[in-house]
């Protein structure tokens, strides 16, 4: 009997690493039911379009000053660096390819998604979160209101529509950013940063490419956050801890569904 | 905040995100300078195309005239068999000679079309007779040590 509690912490330990690995295939496959139910209410936020609209001015419009601050300094800082790497080589007029290729396949999209995760994402799942626990979902639904049509959906849409806006616009400044550093600070010749920017940068394969990959980390970071704040214990911790989860699990999940979108997009070509 | 204003902060929002990608496709992109006018196709064998690429610019004293639109191999002939559409203000005489080009030391390759002086002019499907491969550095190397190799004995007799 000497041995117990030491061989009851260890079924202890295996018990709750189970309960873990079932209880995350449990949120996963909840989640995924989750979705598709987004998708079948999601009539009622696309016909009350200022539902969504609403919902885009506080997912979008409010994200636009941190989007086109960081947008500008990571520009500028690509701009700083890519140079001092360049003219090594004596190809700093190259420095508008790097800028731009960078900013518009890969730091645009996935740095615009993080910011998106961490400023709107994790208000999302708060606000959805306290409106669970303050019972106003239960309430909707004594009144034959369904609170994911009403609710989710137009949170979810305004996150979709609102990602490739603002990863557009945080290329868009950053290319800015790049040029203010690159042309008009260190004095690399304005004509070749555009003109060997316009020549390998093409706008199926980059431009668009980056527009998909914006679009896809929308889908993400909106489903996960409108699902964790639906998901959420109804108590200050466990909005709290939603919170928390919505902004780790979108992070990754964005960098891994990045890694997966390059490998298939910028396959050798 | 009312409905109104709601509507002109995200009429706002999306119009500047319309704004930025139409800034990205045609200053930064080359949406407006690719497929510009009518092209005709020409075409021409090459023994080694060393790093060519689909998409890649054919220059005349400079100028891109063209792109590359295709690269395939033929299997009887054993080379190299490169498609280029060329814009149609431009044509070149029948003995143009196409040549594979390295821009820099290091940089892209493109086609080069060095002008003949025969007048009559290369038509849609024609192929280039004249061309010349790709550089290989490589080749460039071991033919220079193959060079300075054979020397060798010839300048201890002097």
């Amino acid at each position: 009997m000497a041995e117990m509690p030491n061989n009851s912490r260890l079924v202890r330990l295996i018990s709750g690493l189970g309960n873990r690995v079932v209880n995350g295939i449990w949120r996963l496959g909840f989640a995924s039911r989750f979705f598709l139910m987004i998708l079948v209410y999601s009539g009622t936020a696309l016909r009350r379009f200022h539902l969504t609209i609403r919902e885009i001015y506080f997912a979008g419009v409010l994200s636009l000053i941190i989007i086109l601050v960081s947008g500008l300094f990571v520009g500028m800082v690509l701009g700083l660096q890519g140079y001092d790497t360049l003219q090594r080589y004596g190809s700093s007029e190259a420095l508008g390819i790097l800028v731009a290729l960078s900013l518009v396949r890969e730091l645009g999209p996935v740095v615009a998604a993080l910011l998106f995760a961490s400023r709107a994402g994790s208000a999302i799942t708060a606000e959805i979160g306290l409106m669970k626990a303050t019972e106003q979902l239960s309430a909707m639904e004594m009144m034959a209101v369904n609170p994911i049509a009403r609710v989710v959906a137009p949170r979810f849409w305004a996150g979709v529509i609102s990602m490739p806006v603002l990863a557009a616009l945080f290329s868009a400044m950053g290319i800015f950013g790049g040029y203010l550093v690159g042309v008009k600070l260190i004095g690399v010749d304005e004509g070749s940063f555009w003109s060997q920017m316009q020549a390998s940068v093409d706008f199926r394969e980059d431009i668009m490419n980056g527009v998909i990959k914006s679009f896809v980390f929308g889908i993400i970071i909106s489903w996960i956050a409108v699902f964790e704040g639906y998901d959420s214990d109804p108590t200050a911790e466990g909005v709290s801890g939603a919170t928390t989860r919505t902004v780790v699990t979108s992070s990754l999940a964005v960098l891994a569904a990045d890694f997966i979108l390059t490998a298939l997009m910028f396959r050798g070509a | 905040m009312n409905r109104a204003t709601l509507d002109l902060w995200v009429g706002i929002f999306v119009a500047i995100g319309l704004g930025a990608l139409l800034f990205l496709a045609l200053k930064v992109g080359n949406l407006g300078a690719t497929n510009v006018g009518e092209t005709y196709l020409l075409q021409a064998k090459f023994d080694n195309i060393g790093g060519l690429k689909v998409r890649a610019a054919i220059k005349s004293s400079g100028v891109v005239v063209g792109r590359v639109s295709d690269i395939r191999f033929d299997p009887e002939a054993y080379v190299a068999v490169v498609a280029m559409r060329v814009d149609t203000r431009y044509k070149f005489p029948k003995d143009t000679f196409a040549t594979i080009n390295t821009s820099g030391l290091l940089g892209e390759q493109y086609i080069g079309f060095e002008v003949g002086g025969e007048t009559e002019m290369l038509k849609e499907a024609d192929f280039v007779k004249k061309t010349q491969s790709a550089v290989v550095l490589e080749k460039l190397i071991s033919q220079f040590m193959f060079n300075k190799a054979a020397e060798e004995p010839g300048s201890k007799k002097k």
